[in-house]
């Protein structure tokens, strides 16, 4: 048991340090300490291009596709490196940490070679076409339909929720390609393009005012045939193996975010006095510690997954960073006081704080509710009885 | 970077789990409670026979030489059968502040009785009021674990810390009906009795206070894995409206938190274990951190243990008590978690300036 890093991995430290020091202190000054997902898209745009020239947009792929064969190590230390250095969250990262590991794991050659390095280079956005308004925890209630016809695949239904759309070049969607079937069973994993006269993208307006999310709907939407990871009617198997996914070297980008963010609250704290409060002293005291607990247990999850075992603890990993995010919004109200319920535009828009106050209602709803999370975490690691289902339309 | 056991760690994991679950059953455990609380066959098997209570002296001194995380894997296997065994006192406890604060002599002469269970050491904070002075201690400590069992004590007095031996000329030792009857508490009265001053009382009580306090949470988090997996056990055979009561959601969502709980706690233990051996600069936060979380994890789910088996999980019969018990002790012993928390606190930055 080994927390610390070699020299070798501290000269890659340094080495990605000073990049994005040059970058983000030259050419990229205007994108450096976004927080928000919608603003700027297009120099974000560029970013990513940056970054994909330089060979530091996904470090942890293969250098056939774009990687630089990073070690875990090295992946930890450039997403260390990379939060440190105030960069933008990615504008691409359903690409890098999900579509694109995904089609690592489960792409033919050619639809490595085809989709991979794109991603790899800026050139292409991805987003993720998963939940329905029927399909919402109940994910396999997919009732969006995708049959064949020719040389293509052809869909018809509608996603929700499908964050980053209007950026986005391709979707992947889980569509019913087996009529009649159920749960499950008869769903395919099609990797769909955006621009289309098929798919119609609508901005949702969520409680923060931003409009992150979207619906988008299929109207005899066309993909190629070929464009279907894993087979026909594996699409559950595929879409549950991207989960896994969602637990990966990320989450330590993720934290470092919410480093910055418990740290405005700490300024915040100092600045009015509240830093004096027992009680908020306890508070701030707890998301400490809970921060350092999930990068521990980040940490240990990545060593399992290098030895090819992921333990069951990863799967308490979405509930913990969720609800300490939703318990620092609170935590941040509290610490701004009445301060924090106005802004200084006319614009329904507010500052990190606030935002985040709002914002993170959502984080303990997507990826899977709390609720949902407690039921993997009972049925799946503990082995308790599943939940029985009932058979309402 | 390696967040996981060596193969030699994972070893000693397997056989100290193993050598528990054999030996510290819970009628051997009841047996000791109803005395000085040590389970004296089992104390020389984890000493003499495994030579294991020298896990962290360096060979030189007499000890097996290796470090907090093995110390931790120890302790955590204990923790998971509430052992009756005065582990933290003399092992958790006074080993370090001998080791860490000791002179050449004074190490040469106790660390390797201590190392192979021939003494046990424990460990007073001495109360308000306490003086030392030319060689002698007038004063009390009231609450000193398996008091009534040691052969000698560390004494952390104000501007100090002495070595007092059971059998000086003026100590009275007074066991105390404890609450947690496997880590029963002892009073001592200091009445001018003979007492030898550490060569670095600092450094004593520091290496103290950290092994201590990550004693505790690794024996925190091995009671609150125990905790669990009996509940999960029981909720999977218990039957109530013709279902396992572990089909409700009501019982498996509150088993989920208390996994949640205990996989953070476990994160705790052996960051504070490793930052430690390692020396890193974040070892003082990462030890507040792991006494308090796994201290909060470990009452979580006793006291879940209790509630999830309904009448049963209150008798003085089943085992439930014994866990809710030294999860109350470990809370109070070296700080409270709110004690903890406040630290982490200042190391955060909060009284700077604005």
């Amino acid at each position: 048991m080994k927390l610390g890093f070699s020299p070798e991995e501290e000269a890659f430290r340094a080495e990605a340090a000073a990049w994005l020091s040059a970058e983000l202190g030259g050419p990229f000054a205007d994108v450096r300490g976004l927080t928000s997902l919608t603003e700027s898209p297009e120099r974000r745009r560029d970013w990513e291009k940056r970054l994909g020239e330089a060979g530091w947009s996904c470090v942890g792929w293969p250098r056939d596709y774009g990687g630089r064969d990073a070690t875990l190590a090295e992946q930890v230390i450039f997403a260390e490196e990379y939060a440190r250095a105030g960069a933008p969250p990615r504008l691409n990262h359903i690409g890098i940490e999900l579509a694109g590991p995904t089609i690592l794991a489960f792409g033919t050659d050619a639809q490595k070679a085809r989709f991979l390095p794109p991603i790899a280079r800026g050139e292409e956005i991805w987003c993720q076409g998963y939940s329905e308004p029927g399909a919402g925890s109940d994910l396999a209630n997919v009732r969006t339909r995708a049959w064949r016809e020719g040389e293509d695949w052809v869909i018809e239904g509608q996603k929700v929720w499908t964050s980053l759309a209007q950026f986005s070049d391709w979707i992947f969607v889980i569509a019913r390609s087996e009529e009649g079937s159920k749960g499950p069973k008869g769903l395919s994993f099609l990797l769909v393009p955006v621009d289309q006269s098929g798919v119609t993208v609508r901005p949702i307006h969520q409680i923060t005012g931003e409009a992150e999310f979207n619906e988008t709907f299929f109207d005899g939407a066309r993909t190629g045939a070929a464009n279907i990871l894993g087979a026909p009617g594996d699409g559950w198997k595929v879409a549950m193996g991207l989960l896994g996914f969602e637990r990966g070297v990320s989450t330590l980008a993720q934290q470092m975010g919410f480093r910055n963010e418990l740290d405005a609250v700490i300024v915040a704290a100092r600045a009015n006095g509240e830093a004096k409060n027992p009680l908020i002293r306890q508070r701030i005291a707890k998301a400490e510690i809970g921060l350092r607990l999930m990068r521990y247990g980040a940490l240990r999850m990545l060593t399992d997954a290098e030895g090819g075992k992921l333990d069951a603890s990863a799967l308490t990993y979405k509930i913990q960073w969720a609800t300490w995010r939703r318990d620092l919004g609170e935590l941040a109200m509290d610490v701004l006081g009445p301060a924090g319920e106005t802004t200084a535009g006319r614009d329904y828009a507010f500052p990190a704080l606030p935002n985040l106050y709002l914002y993170s209602r959502a984080d303990t709803i997507y990826g899977g509710t709390n609720e949902i999370q407690r039921n993997i975490i009972a049925e799946r690691a503990l082995g308790l009885p599943r939940e029985p289902r009932g058979d309402l339309k | 970077m390696h967040f996981a056991f060596t193969d030699e760690q994972a070893m000693i994991a397997e056989t100290a789990k193993a050598f528990f679950a054999e030996q510290a059953t819970s009628e051997r455990t009841r047996a000791a409670m109803a005395g000085t609380g040590a389970d004296e066959a089992l104390w020389r098997a984890f000493t003499a026979e495994l030579g294991l209570a020298g896990v962290a002296i360096p060979e030189a001194e007499g000890g097996v030489g290796l470090g907090m995380v093995e110390l931790a894997i120890l302790a955590e296997a204990a923790g998971r059968h509430v052992a009756a065994l005065p582990l933290l006192a003399s092992v958790g406890l006074a080993i370090p502040a001998i080791l860490a604060g000791g002179s050449s002599e004074q190490k040469a002469r106790l660390l390797p009785r201590l190392a192979a269970g021939e003494l046990v050491a424990s460990f007073a904070e001495a109360a308000p009021g306490t003086t030392s002075s030319d060689g002698t201690l007038t004063g009390a400590a009231l609450h000193v674990p398996h008091g009534a069992r040691a052969d000698l004590f560390i004494v952390a007095v104000e501007g100090g810390a002495v070595i007092v031996e059971r059998d000086a000329p003026g100590l009275t030792i007074t066991p105390r009906t404890s609450m947690d009857q496997t880590r029963p508490y002892a009073r001592l009265d200091f009445g001018g009795v003979a007492a030898e001053p550490l060569a670095d009382p600092a450094a004593a009580l520091a290496a103290a206070h950290a092994t201590g306090a990550l004693a505790i949470a690794a024996d925190a988090l091995g009671g609150a894995q125990a905790c669990l997996d009996h509940t999960v056990a029981y909720a999977k055979e218990r039957i109530q409206f013709g279902r396992a009561i572990g089909s409700f959601q009501a019982i498996k969502h509150r088993l989920a938190d208390m996994m949640v709980a205990v996989e953070q706690a476990r994160s705790a233990l052996y960051w504070a274990a490793c930052a430690i051996d390692e020396g890193s600069e974040e070892a003082a936060f990462a030890v507040h951190a792991a006494k308090a979380f796994a201290c909060d994890t470990y009452s979580l789910c006793a006291g879940e243990m209790i509630q999830l088996h309904g009448g049963i999980g209150f008798t003085w019969e089943h085992d439930a008590h014994l866990y809710f018990k030294r999860a109350r002790s470990n809370a109070n012993l070296l700080g409270t978690p709110d004690w903890h928390r406040e630290r982490i606190a200042a190391l955060a930055g909060l009284d700077q300036a604005a």
